[in-house]
């Protein structure tokens, strides 16, 4: 019975995030329109776009290789199982058990690894130049993101986000620097990893400017509907991310009854709203910086990650 | 040294060509002119052709003089300027694709107009032929190395804006080599000009770039006002200023949100947009038309200013300043705007100058040029303003230079209103024959506009020479050394015409 119940929870978290994504990125562009005076799409747009791409025919490339046909399905399948590996209304799921954050990670990488070997496969120059973009950025972004994790390890004696969470809500933890050190540094690989401003323009039609757009330029249809649900699905991913490591207030602990779930998903999209606000507010105020500017950016987010893992040891050691 | 004129009064001079003198010149002078142009003497303010005869505008800096030379070629062959004056090459190039005519020791032998898809060739020259659709590929100009790649762009863009290809090489990010390839929205404006009554003319001028159609037309019925010797009642002239400078006012708030747009800082964009949206409804009061198209016509205004018009415009000013100081600041101190328009696009002071670039891009890189002021036509002769200049000649420069014409046109529309007079706004236009050429600064530049009258009111030949011209070639060079991405910006800065260069 407690197994049947688990694998309920399980699946519910899960159709939770799937059906939470494109409303969060919904809701980040109703936002930035409000903030720039002007009425925006609806806030379900996204789920019309999707539905309308599913309907839509899929043109290929004619020297699109096998491989270019299945990556949609690849990238979409390895960022659904990280986000059903973050904690996002309850403790302790089931899957929780069998990965860790260093298996996030690795999910997301294999996915931005196929994504670039799609931009490179049709030949264009667009996704070549955004997939060379992407790679330098994950090489910076990837190193930043294990400091953090190894911080948190370090921290909750554990890389497992149901141990981080609950070591959070632990009176234990006190006031820490490290922590606001990867605080910062988590946001900021958010924001490379999910090509916002200042690195990356969601929005731009500009094709020589282009990141993650350069390289899905060539997709359409039902292939592209996978790639716009997988990159929602990478936001909520983060934006649930840092809430479950750095808010985990209201999380339902193991096995918690029923209503006391319901109440903790609807904090959960309550988080996801303000993290949502706040991203949209942050890509008002600022313009993107220069390609070779990146580096800097998350040059800093290694930094801030390796300071925090460093402080630790140091102070672990007196 | 002697002077522009002193230079060609040799040559026999039109008198049927007015305000400024055009000569006949021989070889000898031809090519005196040209070495004038490539050491810097004179600029080139223009170069076209008819079907058996080659003009060339210059423009003498220090005494503010304009001369053309027109040298005849019954033989379909003329010595290049562009051998000596690189400027020249992009018109030589037109003028061979449009009459036929050959610019002997042109170094550059491709097409620049004709794509070869017109089904003929040479439609403005002696004889035109029918051709075949052209198969042959353009061959871009090459550059070798190791590690270099290309990147085709266009002539099809992601938004929509105007068709032209670029061609970018590029050594990973830092482009080693872009070059332009243009004339995909070519309309034949030239050749349709021709046996045109003044009327359908002058809708054709206003239609040559749709965001400078009150320059345009303003040019051209100058020019047609300078061939009949004619002169506008005093309220239609005050009235093309009003109009000339709203116009210039909406494309630089447009422009100046547009250019923070592709940085990313749609802020900026959003709040750009709703000023230049009011400069318009204004505009749409005053004269009836958004854009103030086909409202002025040689001869006059076709419309007066709407009775709320002039409280319209003093309340869309005060808004305007209002509300501009503020984004100014904001674009001031955003540091991560800044960060990208300072330094990139630089283009130096000596090409501006060589290229005479007209506007913005000229006036960034420190050339001192307005038509308004230098070549004075009223009401601008009457009226006080200034023409700022900086020296960085970068995308920040030329966003400057724009904000600054801002709050020169605001202060020009408010003394315009002051200084409003009353009477006609439109006299007739007789049936004379004469060739007349005027020279009016729209937002990109000065626009010039040359044309010959047959003597019944109709064209015989007209030409319309954007300020894009000279501005083309300076993004090329400007773009040089910077990386890929922030190609969409420095374009933007330049925002040059399209559609007005492929006429």
């Amino acid at each position: 019975m407690g197994l049947i119940a688990d694998f309920a929870a399980q699946g519910a978290q899960m159709l939770l995030v799937l059906a939470l994504a494109p409303g969060l990125t919904g809701l980040v562009r109703k936002a930035k329109a409000r903030l720039l005076r002007r009425r925006g799409p609806p806030l379900l747009q996204p789920y019309r776009d999707l539905i309308r791409l599913t309907r839509k025919e899929v043109v290929l490339a004619e020297n699109a290789s096998w491989l270019f046909r299945i990556i949609p399905y690849m990238i979409f399948a390895g960022t659904w199982v990280a986000a059903a590996l973050v904690p996002t209304f309850a403790r302790g799921l089931l899957f929780s058990w069998s990965a860790d954050l260093i298996a996030i990670v690795a999910l997301l990488g294999s996915a931005r690894f196929f994504l670039t070997l799609a931009g490179m496969d049709v030949g264009t120059s667009f996704g070549g130049v955004g997939s060379s973009r992407e790679a330098m950025i994950a090489t910076l972004a990837e190193p930043a993101m294990i400091m953090i994790v190894f911080t948190l390890a370090l921290l909750a004696g554990s890389t497992q986000l149901s141990v981080v969470a609950g070591f959070m809500l632990s009176p234990a933890i006190g006031l820490r620097v490290s922590l606001g050190l990867a605080l910062i540094a988590l946001i900021m690989v958010a924001i490379a990893e999910n090509g916002r401003i200042p690195i990356d323009n969601p929005a731009t039609h500009l094709e020589l400017t282009m990141v993650h757009e350069a390289m899905v330029l060539e997709y359409s249809g039902r292939h592209l509907a996978v790639i716009e649900l997988a990159s929602s699905l990478k936001l909520l991913l983060y934006v649930s991310l840092i809430a479950c490591v750095f808010a985990p207030w209201g999380l339902a602990p193991l096995r918690a009854h029923f209503v006391a779930q319901l109440g903790a998903a609807a904090i959960y999209v309550g988080k996801l709203a303000v993290g949502g606000v706040l991203l949209a507010v942050f890509e008002t105020t600022i313009a993107k910086m220069r390609v070779f500017r990146v580096p800097d950016f998350l040059g800093v987010a290694l930094m801030l990650g390796l300071l925090g893992a460093l402080l630790l040891f140091v102070s672990r050691s007196l | 040294m002697p002077s522009l004129e002193k230079a060609t009064a040799q040559g026999r001079r039109i008198e049927a060509h007015r305000p400024w003198p055009r000569v006949m010149v021989d070889d000898a002078l031809w090519q005196a002119l040209a070495s004038r142009l490539s050491d810097g003497r004179s600029s080139l303010l223009g170069l076209w052709g008819e079907a058996s005869a080659v003009h060339m505008a210059l423009y003498d800096d220090r005494n503010k003089s304009v001369v053309v030379a027109t040298r005849d070629c019954p033989s379909g062959r003329y010595p290049s300027v562009a051998r000596f004056h690189p400027p020249a090459l992009r018109l030589e190039r037109a003028l061979r694709d449009l009459c036929g005519l050959t610019p002997v020791g042109l170094p550059d032998a491709r097409g620049w107009l004709d794509h070869g898809r017109w089904g003929v060739t040479a439609p403005l020259g002696a004889a035109p032929a029918q051709s075949e659709q052209a198969t042959a590929t353009y061959s871009f100009l090459p550059a070798e190395g190791d590690g270099l790649h290309q990147i085709a762009v266009g002539p099809i863009h992601a938004g929509i804006i105007e068709p032209g290809h670029f061609r970018f090489t590029a050594n990973g990010e830092t482009i080693v080599r872009l070059e332009e390839r243009l004339g995909y929205a070519h309309k034949g404006t030239e050749a349709l000009m021709t046996g045109r009554t003044l009327a359908e003319a002058a809708r054709l001028a206003g239609r040559v770039s749709g965001d400078s159609t009150v320059a345009y037309a303003y040019a051209f019925s100058r020019a047609v006002e300078a061939a009949t010797g004619i002169a506008p009642p005093a309220r239609a002239v005050w009235l093309r200023g009003l109009m000339a400078e709203l116009e210039r006012l909406a494309n630089h708030l447009g422009d100046i949100g547009a250019i923070c747009n592709d940085a990313s800082f749609a802020l900026m964009q959003a709040n750009c947009a709703i000023l230049r949206e009011r400069v318009l409804r204004a505009a749409s009061r005053c004269f009836g038309h958004r854009l103030m198209m086909d409202r002025i016509v040689p001869g006059g205004v076709t419309a007066d200013l709407a009775p709320s018009g002039a409280e319209a415009l003093r309340e869309l000013i005060g808004a305007v300043e209002k509300a501009f100081p503020r984004l100014v600041d904001l674009y001031d101190n955003t540091a991560s705007l800044q960060d990208r328009t300072v330094g990139a696009g630089r283009v130096g002071a000596a090409l501006a100058r060589q290229y005479a670039a007209g506007g913005y891009v000229g006036r960034a890189s420190g050339r001192d040029f307005d038509a308004r002021r230098d070549l004075a036509y009223p009401p601008y002769d009457a009226l006080t303003f200034e023409t700022p200049t900086l020296e960085d000649g970068d995308v920040d420069a030329r966003v400057w230079i724009r904000i600054r014409e801002v709050e020169q046109s605001l202060s020009l529309l408010v003394a315009i209103l002051d200084q409003l007079p009353p009477g006609a706004v439109a006299t007739p236009v007789p049936s004379e024959a004469g060739e007349g050429m005027a020279l009016v600064e729209g937002f990109r530049g000065d626009v010039l506009v040359w044309l010959r009258l047959d003597g019944s009111g109709r064209i015989a030949r007209c030409h319309l020479r954007d300020p894009s011209w000279m501005q083309w070639p300076l993004l090329e060079a400007a773009i040089e050394g910077n990386i890929v991405a922030d190609f969409p910006l420095c374009n933007k800065s330049f925002n040059c015409a399209y559609s007005g260069c492929d006429l």
